[in-house]
């Protein structure tokens, strides 16, 4: 018994342990201090959803060697690109043909491909040629592109009217998807609440859907050479696998789950966040899976759902509760997301060890 | 024993985990003698010079059994510090060299020489001045009795080879107390001229009075500039005596010892056969095993057996075989060329390959046996797979019975297919590489190592095994191995490989002393 | 081969075309922005003046913290981005300074006197962290920041004047938890380094017009030239070096003599000669450092960690040690940089202290495995010349000063991300050619 607690403690590790057992007490928390409990299920559920395809977003990448994607926000860009293109298709075409929003989100989708693939693939390559350092490099990567999409967007011509400013230059920072109906789509989609919480069935099922795809993916050939590639080079290219081509294809894979993953997370917020939005964005999701008990060399999609429902789920909470405490505490949320966010990602660097 | 020497082992022995490899050696060595120590791999001489270094190694596995002198008092060395305040110094194989250093920088590496500062004077020894113009002089008297005229302040990186060989030693020469010397294999990276240019320097080290301990295959050289040659064999002391009284031949069979095993086995002319490979300049680029033009012949349904020493290239061969090296030359199978650097080729020719380093390129170590055996089938050869177009899946019914099979058929002991392979033990984990070469129904089966590292019950085993596909499918089989013995009791022939050559091929019942010579860089005798 | 001469060791002669691609390849990255700089300077339309001020004012108070930067990579750990945590140690003297009320010159002092140990402490942590992650010291060091700013929060935005009990109605928020957004260093600590005289209400003190203070060094330099080679090394001064003196001399009097005479705007411009001194001594410090027995363990360790440890040098401490010494560095170079600024956000100012520092250190043409003194002050410069003059260039060419302003943070970034991008595969191709031997 008290082996098997040791191992138990032992594969947890510390620091998720520490991190489920603050979730256990806020949720023990929440019920002592009488909070709205259907209310916080229901934005747990909601935030979930909304975020859980971009933490699958880490598990390719993961598993193909080059670590947690810090440089997801390549992908992300790649989505806002799709949704914007699609919005702007939507309005150039307005007077001819009436775009319904499970089109335009589909569309939008079908746009951010070929951008994910390609840019997947440079990142790939890149990341081919930094072994060793794939995550100082990725991590840079996207906060150069995030910046020089900052630029981009001053210029790109969108010019439909939630887009664009009416005067000036440039596309708006937030744009609502509201005036085309696309605003909570999977959301709502078979919604139906029990009691009074209410359960983002569409959403869930989308994410649900993307893991099996996942999981069907790592069962197949394909699927197994990537995992090889990961987790044993040297095997891999004897057993002849290309293990840069493996590489490239878990990157592009990663950089196109973030591109579907940020048009998830947009129709439940109803906007699209441009400029500074996709900055920090990876390091939520990076944090989001190594909770879930990844390592920066493995991953499986339990971490992922596991990971998504820990840490988001403590985010959700622990608001309410701090304030509840004392309204002195406004800012607790934000301050303990920052700190487990960053402390599981310092935990786990120092669990993969110097080389 | 004498009482003048300078360094004396008595009654060492070594043990890891229970396993003695190392067992009453006896060494003694006086001021401004050399003294030359050779021995297969595996023989005990690293192990004895990492006692005499107190590397940690020793001392975290349970220390060492016997006693050291150091000028007949009785040493205690828990840490290369010790050695080193003791006047034991060691010119290492690998460089331990500072390329953006001078060279002066590199021989006073941690032993600077210091001045005091005002700043120093207030915040310590660590913060004193380097005093450049006294260690410029150190170094250049140092490399002076190298005669070494290089520059003492020209960075060492772009230096050629020789003159890092001569600024370790010239770094050793520059501590003061200096008294014992040991030089592990420092002629190998050197060429012809820069050896000879060592073994004088050598000479001259030790005619100024410093005990040398001279550490090589090369058996040439050994009987060139030693006093004394003590040859160790599995862990124990053969033997030491005076160069006069002992000759190339007979050190190459004291070496190599009557390792006999298997008499069973009557080895087959085979030469009568077809070719199936012929191998012509092969050269492979792979670190610290480099192939530099090998020219060699298999025939259809022998087991030909790749001997020869650590670091000599034997092991370069199949991984060249096998693309996971840069490779150039020729390979034709059956007459027609493979195509080299590609091991996806390779394989589709019909080879597969157990490899030298089990944990490292051999296995999955953390997924199930099941995935380990079909992984090369699934990627190669489209088995265990269901196709729907571009879409597939493992078909994991199929994969699970065959991995059923094959636990029966080499008998791996484990808990079932799904298994880690992580959790089995060594002999266990090289029966599911077997497994994994022979789902690919290869025609040559290339086996490096098979039994490194695996008990005694299960070496047996894997050889009886490797036999059986032989005879019974008529397998071509081409084994590496750094035993002499285990290669003697199955093979039909015997390369060995010497400086990425291939040195000479013997029949498995030659006699010891060609095998030695062979391994040692020298031409065989007459056939014994 | 000890008969012979060793032809191998002399430089091979190259002619001048190769020379000088060699030359431009290797300062690339210097030359680019040298180019980008001149452009965006002439686009912006700025005038001299204005310019000159600007950047004054900016390489005074920046220099200092780039400068932290160079013993870590002298050690072998790469851009130190765990400054940031020096910079939050500065930030939390200053606050409490400030609300003790020590003012000017004094205060600064007590800032740093304070801030030392607090920053070795967070040096000494840092340390251990990354011998924890080797070759991960960057990025660890990067989320290291992320991680101090959640802790750095709770202490200032919730904890004070809660758990630590600070009563003073202008830090604190009107709550009477936590340190209001900005801090204001008006009459208290601001220009205490830069301009001490204002305590004493002497304008000049300490605080030269520009064309003076050029004057003034440059006599300093040749005299102390001419001093130490007659002085201390007893040569006397040959024709060429009286020669050469006095014509740097001459330049210098000749330009500041004219802006004098003329009262040009320049004269406008006041140089903080106190914090000129203060860089100029951590310059000769780190020169003197980097010669002793500690500074060579340094240069050892950071060329290969392995042999250095068989050579007896204790690396992880000596590893510690650089990166204390890089905290402490970065702690005062903060509190030089805001008490120029003179005001401070609390929760913002030393986020983006990582980033600017490592960026500037990178464009004067340091590496991950090399940086000196000049490049730090040459890429301040250079990085604060784009930076005065992108938002103007912007706005000329543009008709929109944010184009500038966002092409400054992307080159910020982006020479981070490509410089470390050259340096792994640099880094690549050497460990393949090192087992190729």
């Amino acid at each position: 018994m008290n082996s098997t607690l040791k191992d138990f403690i032992g594969s947890m590790g510390i620091a998720r342990l520490i991190i489920f057992a603050f979730f256990v007490f806020l949720c023990a928390a929440a019920v002592f201090l009488r909070l709205d409990l259907a209310e916080l299920l229901t934005s747990s559920l909601a935030r979930i959803g909304m975020w859980g395809v971009l933490v699958l977003a880490m598990l390719p990448a993961i598993v193909s060697g080059t670590g947690p994607n810090f440089g997801v926000s390549l992908g992300i860009l790649c989505g806002l690109v799709g949704g914007l293109t699609s919005l702007e298709i939507a309005y150039r075409l307005q007077e001819s043909v009436v775009m319904g929003p499970g089109f335009l989100f589909s569309l939008a989708i079908l746009i951010a491909l070929p951008f994910a693939v390609l840019a997947g693939f440079g990142y790939g390559w890149l990341l081919n040629r930094v072994k060793g350092s794939e995550m100082m490099i990725a991590t840079y990567v996207g906060f150069s592109v995030v910046s020089i999409m900052k630029l981009a967007w001053l210029f790109l011509p969108y010019s439909s009217p939630e887009m664009a400013w009416p005067i000036g230059r440039g596309v708006r920072v937030q744009i609502s998807l509201a005036n085309r109906g696309i605003t909570r789509i999977l959301n709502d989609f078979l919604s139906f609440r029990i009691g009074d919480v209410i359960v983002p069935t569409g959403l869930l099922l989308f994410f649900a859907l993307c893991c099996f795809l996942m999981y069907l993916f790592l069962r197949s050939k394909s699927g197994a050479a990537m995992y090889a590639a990961g987790d044993n080079p040297r095997f891999a290219e004897a057993a002849g696998v290309n293990v840069n081509a493996q590489r490239i294809f878990g990157t592009i894979l990663s950089t196109f789950l973030g591109a579907v993953g940020i048009l998830v997370y947009a129709q439940s917020y109803g906007f699209m966040q441009l400029y500074e939005g996709p900055m920090f964005m990876p390091f939520v999701a990076v944090a989001a899976v190594l909770i879930g008990g990844a390592s920066v060399k493995k991953a499986t999609i339990t971490h992922v759902v596991i990971g998504t429902a820990l840490f988001l789920g403590i985010q959700v909470i622990a608001v309410p509760v701090a304030n509840a405490f004392t309204a002195d505490w406004s800012s607790m949320g934000e301050i303990s997301r920052k700190i487990i966010q960053n402390g599981v990602i310092l935990y786990a660097l120092t669990q993969a060890g110097g080389d | 024993m004498a009482p003048n020497t300078v360094l004396r082992m008595e009654h060492i022995g070594k043990s890891y985990y229970g396993t003695q490899v190392l067992k009453d050696i006896n060494i003694a060595v006086k001021p401004g003698e050399i003294h030359g120590i050779v021995g297969e791999n595996g023989a005990g001489k690293s192990t004895l010079m990492n006692i005499l270094f107190g590397m940690s190694v020793i001392h975290s596995t349970g220390g060492y059994e016997g006693s050291l002198y150091i000028d007949g008092t009785s040493a205690s060395i828990t840490s290369p510090q010790d050695a080193m305040a003791l006047g034991i110094g060691m010119v290492h194989q690998e460089f331990m060299l500072l390329p953006n250093y001078t060279l002066t920088e590199n021989i006073k590496l941690n032993r600077e020489v210091l001045k005091p500062n005002p700043i120093s004077r207030v915040f310590g020894d660590n913060l004193k001045s380097l005093d450049f113009a006294t260690m410029n002089r150190d170094a250049r008297s140092a490399l002076d009795r190298l005669h070494i005229n290089i520059e003492e302040y020209a960075q060492v990186a772009g230096l050629p080879v020789g003159y890092m060989q001569f600024t370790e030693i010239a770094r050793e020469l520059d501590k003061k107390n200096l008294k014992v010397l040991v030089f592990d294999e420092p002629t190998a990276v050197l060429a012809e001229s820069e050896a000879d240019h060592l073994l004088n320097a050598m000479k001259e080290i030790a005619a100024s009075g410093i005990a040398i301990l001279f550490i090589t295959h090369r058996l040439g050289e050994i009987v060139e500039i030693c006093d004394h040659i003590t040859v160790l064999r599995d862990g124990t002391h053969v033997v030491t005596k005076p160069k006069t009284e002992t000759d190339v031949f007979e050190l190459a069979e004291l070496m190599v010892g009557s390792q006999m095993e298997a008499a069973d086995q009557s080895s087959r002319d085979t030469s009568q056969r077809a070719k199936l490979l012929e191998m012509r300049n092969l050269v492979v680029h792979m670190p610290g095993e480099r192939v530099r033009g090998v020219d060699l012949d298999v025939y259809d349904g022998e087991i030909l057996g790749l001997g020869g020493l650590a670091g000599q290239g034997k092991i370069g061969i199949a991984n060249g075989l096998m693309g996971l090296f840069p490779t150039t030359g020729d390979a034709l199978f059956n007459g027609t060329p493979i195509a080299l650097n590609n091991p996806k080729a390779s394989m589709a020719q019909g080879f597969a390959y157990v490899s030298e380093d089990r944990r490292g390129v051999g296995l999955l170590l953390d997924s199930s046996i099941e995935l380990n055996i079909a992984f090369s089938a699934v990627q190669n050869q489209e088995q265990f797979i269901r196709r729907w177009g571009p879409f597939t899946q493992l078909d994991s019914g199929s994969i699970r019975n065959h991995a059923l099979q094959y636990i029966k058929d080499l008998d791996i002991r484990c808990t079932g297919p799904t298994q880690l392979v992580r959790r089995l033990s060594g002999g266990n984990q090289q029966k599911v590489c077997i497994a994994r070469a022979l789902t690919m129904n290869p025609k040559v089966l290339l086996v490096s190592e098979p039994t490194r590292g695996i008990d005694v019950g299960a070496k047996r085993i894997v050889l009886d095994a490797l036999r059986r596909l032989n005879q019974e499918l008529g397998m071509t089989i081409i084994m590496t191995s750094s035993e002499l013995g285990e290669l003697r009791s199955i093979c039909d022939r015997i390369a060995i490989v010497t400086d990425g050559r291939i040195a000479g091929i013997l029949k498995p019942n030659d006699s010891d002393v060609n095998f030695g010579l062979l391994m040692s860089g020298q031409q065989a005798s007459k056939g014994a | 081969m000890s008969t012979k001469p060793t032809p191998s060791a002399a430089p091979v002669p190259r002619d001048f075309s190769a020379r000088s691609k060699e030359f431009f390849v290797k300062h690339m990255v210097t030359i680019m922005f040298l180019v980008l700089s001149v452009l965006g300077f002439i686009l912006s339309g700025m005038s001299p003046f204005l310019f000159l001020m600007d950047i004054v004012a900016r390489v005074s108070r920046n220099a200092f913290l780039v400068l932290s930067l160079v013993i870590p990579v002298m050690a072998g750990m790469g851009l130190n981005f765990s400054i940031v945590l020096g910079a939050m140690a500065g930030q939390a003297s200053l606050i409490f300074v400030t609300h003790w009320g020590v003012q000017g010159l004094p205060g600064i002092l007590l800032c740093m006197a304070l801030v030392t140990p607090l920053a070795m402490f967070l040096g000494f942590l840092t340390g251990n962290l990354f011998n924890k992650t080797k070759g991960q010291e960057m990025i660890a060091g990067l989320i290291l920041g992320f991680f101090a700013q959640g802790i750095y929060e709770l202490i200032f935005l919730q904890l004070v004047g809660g758990l630590i009990p600070m009563a003073n109605t202008t830090l604190v928020m009107s709550s009477g938890i936590g340190i209001r957004t900005t801090v204001d260093l008006t009459n208290g600590l601001k220009y205490g380094l830069d301009w001490p005289g204002q305590f004493w209400g002497n304008d000049l003190l300490l605080r030269p017009t520009l064309p003076w203070t050029v004057l003034g060094i440059a006599a300093a330099v040749v005299v102390a030239f001419l001093l130490y080679r007659f002085v201390l090394k007893g040569k006397i001064p040959s024709i060429s070096h009286l020669v050469g003196g006095a014509a740097c001399l001459g330049i210098a009097s000749w330009w500041s003599i004219i802006q004098i005479q003329t009262s040009s705007q320049i004269n406008w411009i006041r140089v903080p000669l106190l914090t000129w001194f203060v860089i100029a001594a951590l310059c000769g410090f780190i020169l003197f450092f980097s010669r002793t027995k500690l500074g060579q363990d340094m240069r050892s360790v950071g060329q290969d960690r392995h042999v250095a440890a068989v050579a007896g040098i204790q690396v992880n401490r000596v590893r510690i040690i650089a990166i204390m010494m890089s905290m402490v560095m970065a702690a005062w170079g903060h509190i030089i940089f805001l008490q120029n600024m003179g005001a401070f956000s609390t929760y913002g100012s030393h986020e983006q202290i990582g980033l600017y520092s490592v960026a500037a250190l990178l464009i004067g043409g340091a590496t991950v495995a090399k940086a000196t003194i000049g490049q730090a002050l040459l890429g301040v410069f250079l990085f604060h010349t784009l930076f005065v003059v992108s938002p103007a260039a912007g706005r000329q060419v543009f008709g929109d000063a944010q184009i500038g302003e966002y092409f400054r943070v992307f080159v910020a970034y982006g020479v981070i991300g490509v410089t470390l991008a050259m340096h792994a595969w640099k880094l690549l191709i050497q460990n393949r050619a090192k087992q190729q031997l």
